[in-house]
């Protein structure tokens, strides 16, 4: 569009793309259905989550370190804020070190990450980076939002209930689920375990809806020349973590419904018959089955996983090609690799039920699909390393926590190889050594990979960098940390130390044998005081994220990483409507250092010229699909 | 730059937003009802022979609500058609008949379906003491027919306290004709019509009982999945007929003067959940009135 | 040398599809009705003791349970049959695009697969 050739009224017209109409505060900024605003609210919503889930595992650790004393400090004040069953003097009764853990397990997983690796990256960056104007359907984006929101707060609402939160675990088994939280101390309805399921299923809604939105929007909203191989792969990662909630929530939902009829209707959907309660034969029908909770809530459990860990993968490689100056390695292998993950985790999942006394046939079936599928989990890892060789690689703090993000998934990745097989899972199944496996994944693995993200995007959302300096003191320690807590772990896990033992293994024999010069229990303390360490190694990110909204060193242009992707096309930050004049995609999402260019980096917006076509040897000649 | 798409199909894809978003939302629909269909499989299948009832339900009324939700979906997509053809007279005529039939569905099974089974009782006597109870439960009678045993005794609670007060120590039951004459050939399969209770009065003592309630969803496995099934089905049909009047309102009416097509694509995406619902209608019928 | 697909809105199409649905509408009475003589058929089949059938027609003994088991398949083979209609008549997938169809071969696979490796679990214990 020629300024010259229109008159300024339309001109105006075309900068707001629409007629120029103001919202008020709260439509603009709260009740918002602008992609960027509902994501931003994801965003935030989401590390405040972390933050909490994190907080409840930060007093576990001093539970497990010094089991049955006081907490020093806040012990007393914690004590009184949970209520008289939590920690009575300052000191955690096991009661509520169950209601820690299983809240720290749902709140850091559901209110957590997925919030902040789906739907708020996915939320602001995905319209974006397709040159889209918003969501395909920005109401229900809105509802799915708000549906996160209430389910979250029934979440924290749950601790403040007589009884306290859910005590089940993040899974929840029955028939223990469906007897806890009953009788006369508890209320019929606003009990922990009732308020879990509830909020779970809000929780559930809301990534339903956001998963369609996120589905109709990739395939409905490209831009005119964006094809489905110049998508840039944090794009394809959204995609498919957006068919896996699609398909694999439902079935949990179903049995969460059966759940909440069996505690609130006194079914027994997985009641077994003769089920007897302390001394008493409970007054039920009986006929049901636990094992059908675990097959359903497993069916989404194992598609969660890696609903949790695409994302991350979609951010790193982003990061890693604009910080190597170098287009990604194995383009077509990377998104090959992730629909086939995307359809084998359907069909993986009793590999978390092998003590449940499967038969040799179907025990076969699920180990060799968990086997073939950490298949494409290497080729994706693999290709992020070649990315990097011969690469001219810019070490900030993006780069920094996303090649941190390699090693690390690679440890969790390779630790859960025994546990694929039913005979080594019989020995380190419900251990230390799964909970290092799956953290190793989530934490140094998906949430480095967040915090790539942030860092990386924060300049599009606010026209402001964040302190580079302050972003290192937050990533050292916290790389440090994360190994120092998690890798005893497997460890303690090999010795036989169980993963719910509120002790932390104290009256535990396996628990006081050595390894690696300390007993099993031992180990706790250095854990928890690197846990500590971290949590101290996150104020200057939190300070650092808020100061720099305001205060950042503003970006001297809307493309400060020289990236090449759409969204930094667009203004920083983009407005309503995202782009002055609609994007249209003339090349791949890579395209860092193209020979004959000038510069080291060509935007996927700018048309093919003829040099680039010059002769038949041209190293790069730029691929159109 | 405002949403493409909203009700032109984008030509490579041929598909228009909301129609995207409606199947991947059946989508989820077909997971979430397969969840509670697994269900039904699994504890079917794990339910001991005899355990698992037959002939409990009303089938013609059930027939009967099934006829209702196929005219339903009917008169739903000739409604969608008459919006195409930009026939809206015929449109308000189908689109009330079609939440017309969505109501009388909902009635039925409100109203009349489940009170039906709230009223009715069923005691499963205890493996040891089927054989003190074998004049109400023939099972001599179906051991010879190669026929699964009986060990539940049906009918209506003369007794109703007897549920709640411990020290009442029996059920005093109006039989069913199954349990009212159990050797009768005649009883070896579920009828069509519906026989009442019988006048015949059974007293079970409750220490021969291993569990008993009214027809409620804690009743059995059976009834849980029905009740929770039919009760999911129904709180989606409600939601489809709320969406149905919404398309009857006047700001409906407004769109179809300013864009007829765009209620035309509305109508149709709503009627595509409609359809959806007929489907698990339709093995929801089958699987628990007829098996 | 850059060809992309084309993405622009498709207008004129549908107003051509308006004249076409009219011969539509006989179409979704004639479903309508097979679907409601199915119900029937299905009810009535419910009732017949496919035991007995297959003793006498076939002169094999056919245990209560087999028959049993008959009863069940036949209804959901009707039952099937029905849904697709519906399915692909008021549904309109007969004429649906690619991309619907693979989500929902997609979907029908993983249901599928939920109530077989489900089934399969409960079928292969460790001890029967």
């Amino acid at each position: 569009m020629d300024a010259t050739t229109h008159p300024p009224e339309t001109h105006h017209h075309d900068e707001h793309g629409h007629e120029h109409h103001e919202l008020g505060f709260w439509r603009k900024y709260v009740f918002s259905t602008d992609h960027k605003v509902i994501g931003i609210w994801y965003g935030i919503s989401g590390l405040i989550f972390l933050l909490f889930g994190f907080s409840l595992m930060m007093i576990m650790r001093w539970q497990l370190a010094y089991p049955g004393t006081a907490l020093p400090v806040i012990g007393n004040a914690l004590g009184h804020l949970f209520g008289p069953g939590s920690m009575p003097d300052g000191k955690m009764t096991p009661e509520f070190y169950n209601s820690l853990g299983a809240m720290h397990g749902t709140i850091m997983i559901f209110a957590g990450i997925v919030p902040l690796a789906f739907a708020a990256f996915g939320n602001f960056v995905v319209p974006l980076q397709i040159g889209a104007p918003d969501m395909t359907f920005p109401k229900v984006n809105a509802a799915s939002y708000w549906a996160f929101f209430v389910g979250g707060v029934i979440m924290l609402v749950s601790f403040f209930v007589p009884g306290g939160a859910a005590k089940g675990g993040w899974t929840s088994y029955t028939p223990l689920s469906v007897i806890a939280d009953s009788g006369p101390n508890f209320n019929p309805f606003f009990n922990g375990q009732t308020l879990w399921l509830t909020g779970f299923i809000f929780l559930i809604t809301s990534s339903l809806l956001g998963a369609i939105n996120f589905i109709t929007t990739i395939i409905q909203l490209r831009a005119p020349g964006l094809t489905w191989m110049r998508l840039p792969f944090f794009v394809w990662a959204q995609f498919v973590t957006a068919f896996l909630l699609v398909l694999a929530f439902p079935p949990l939902e179903a049995a969460i419904i059966m759940q909440l009829m069996d505690r609130t209707a006194s079914t027994s959907f997985f009641m077994p018959a003769g089920m007897v309660v302390n001394g008493a034969p409970m007054h039920i029908s009986g006929g049901g089955s636990p094992l059908l909770w675990q097959h359903l809530f497993w069916f989404l459990g194992h598609p969660e996983v890696y609903v949790l860990i695409l994302p991350a993968m979609g951010i790193v490689a982003e990061v890693i090609a604009n910080n190597s100056r170098k287009p990604l390695w194995g383009y077509k292998s990377l998104v090959f690799a992730a629909l086939v993950l995307g359809f084998l985790s359907f069909v993986v999942w009793a590999h978390h039920m092998w003590l449940t006394g499967m038969g040799s046939a179907v025990s076969a079936f699920f180990q060799t699909t968990t086997l073939i599928i950490s298949i494409p989990s290497v080729i994706i890892l693999s290709a992020f390393f070649i990315s990097l060789w011969g690469g001219s690689i810019r070490f900030n703090t993006p780069m920094l926590f996303a090649t941190a993000f390699l090693p690390m998934f690679g440890i969790g990745g390779l630790t859960g190889i025994p546990l694929a097989f039913n005979s080594a899972d019989l020995y380190l199944h419900d251990t230390y050594y799964v909970i290092a496996h799956f953290h190793y994944i989530v934490a140094p693995g998906t949430i480095f990979g967040l915090f790539a993200g942030i860092y990386y995007w924060f300049p599009k959302a606010t026209g402001r960098m964040m302190n580079e300096f302050w972003g290192k003191v937050h990533f050292w320690p916290s790389l440090i940390c994360m190994n120092v807590i998690f890798l005893p772990m497997f460890l303690q896990g090999m010795l036989g130390m169980h993963r719910r033992w509120y002790d932390g293994g104290q009256g535990w024999g396996v628990a006081a044998d050595h390894v690696w010069g300390l007993t099993g229990f031992q180990w706790n303390t250095p854990i928890s005081i690197a846990a500590w360490i971290m949590g101290l190694a996150q104020i200057p990110f939190i300070i650092n994220f808020f100061y720099s909204i305001w205060k950042g060193k503003k970006v001297e242009n809307d493309n400060p990483w020289d990236a090449t992707t759409l969204e930094w096309t667009a203004p920083s930050p983009p407005g309503h409507g995202n782009f002055l004049k609609p994007p249209i995609a003339y090349r791949g999402p890579y395209e860092y250092s193209l020979p004959r260019r000038g510069k080291d980096y060509t935007m996927q917006n700018e048309p093919i010229e003829a040099s680039e076509l010059a002769t038949a040897h041209s190293a790069r000649v730029p691929v159109l699909h | 730059m405002e949403i493409p798409y909203t009700v032109s199909a984008r030509r490579d894809t041929g598909l228009w937003n909301a129609k995207v978003g409606i199947w991947l939302f059946l989508a989820s629909e077909v997971m979430l009802f397969g969840g509670l269909f697994s269900a039904y499989i699994f504890l079917r299948l794990d339910a001991a022979s005899g355990e698992w009832p037959h002939g409990l339900l009303n089938v013609p009324v059930g027939t009967m609500n099934t006829a209702i939700l196929i005219a339903s979906s009917v008169t739903v997509v000739l409604a969608w058609a008459a919006l195409k053809m930009r026939d809206l007279t015929r449109y308000k005529i189908y689109m009330t008949l079609t939440i017309l039939c969505g109501v009388i569905f909902l009635v039925v099974k409100l109203s009349y379906e489940w009170p039906q089974k709230f009223d009715h009782f069923g005691a499963f006597i205890k493996e040891d003491a089927l054989g003190k109870y074998e004049q109400y439960l023939g099972n001599k009678h179906l051991l010879e027919k190669g026929l699964p045993p009986r060990k539940e005794i049906t009918g209506h609670l003369h007794n109703h306290e007897a549920l709640t007060d411990p020290n009442i120590k029996d059920y005093e039951i109006a039989l069913d004709p199954v349990n009212a004459d159990p050797t009768n050939p005649a009883m070896d399969r579920p009828h069509f019509w519906p026989i009442p209770a019988t006048d015949k009065i059974a007293t079970i003592e409750k220490e021969d009982v291993q569990y008993a309630n009214m027809f409620l969803p804690k009743h059995s496995a059976y009834f849980a999945s029905y009740f929770t099934i039919t009760g999911l089905h129904g709180a989606h049909v409600l939601g489809g007929v709320l969406v149905f009047c919404y398309m009857m309102l006047p700001a409906s009416f407004r769109l179809y003067r300013h864009n007829p097509e765009h209620l035309a694509n509305r109508v149709e995406v709503a009627g595509l959940f409609w359809h959806f619902v007929d489907l698990v209608w339709i093995f929801v019928f089958p699987l628990f009135y007829l098996l | 040398m850059n060809n992309p697909p084309d993405i622009s809105p498709v207008d004129h199409e549908t107003e051509e599809y308006a004249h076409e649905v009219r011969r539509h509408v006989r179409g979704y009475l004639m479903v309508g009705g097979t679907l409601l003589l199915f119900t029937l058929i299905t009810v009535g089949l419910s009732y017949v003791d496919f035991g007995v059938l297959f003793s006498h027609l076939f002169h094999v003994n056919m245990s209560e349970a087999s028959g049993r088991k008959a009863n069940v398949t036949v209804a959901l083979l009707v039952a099937t049959f029905k849904a697709g209609l519906v399915a692909a008549i008021f549904m309109h997938l007969s004429a649906e695009k690619r991309l619907i169809y693979r989500v929902l071969v997609f979907t029908g696979f993983f249901v599928l697969g939920l109530f077989w490796l489900t089934f399969l679990a409960w079928y292969d214990p460790v001890h029967r």
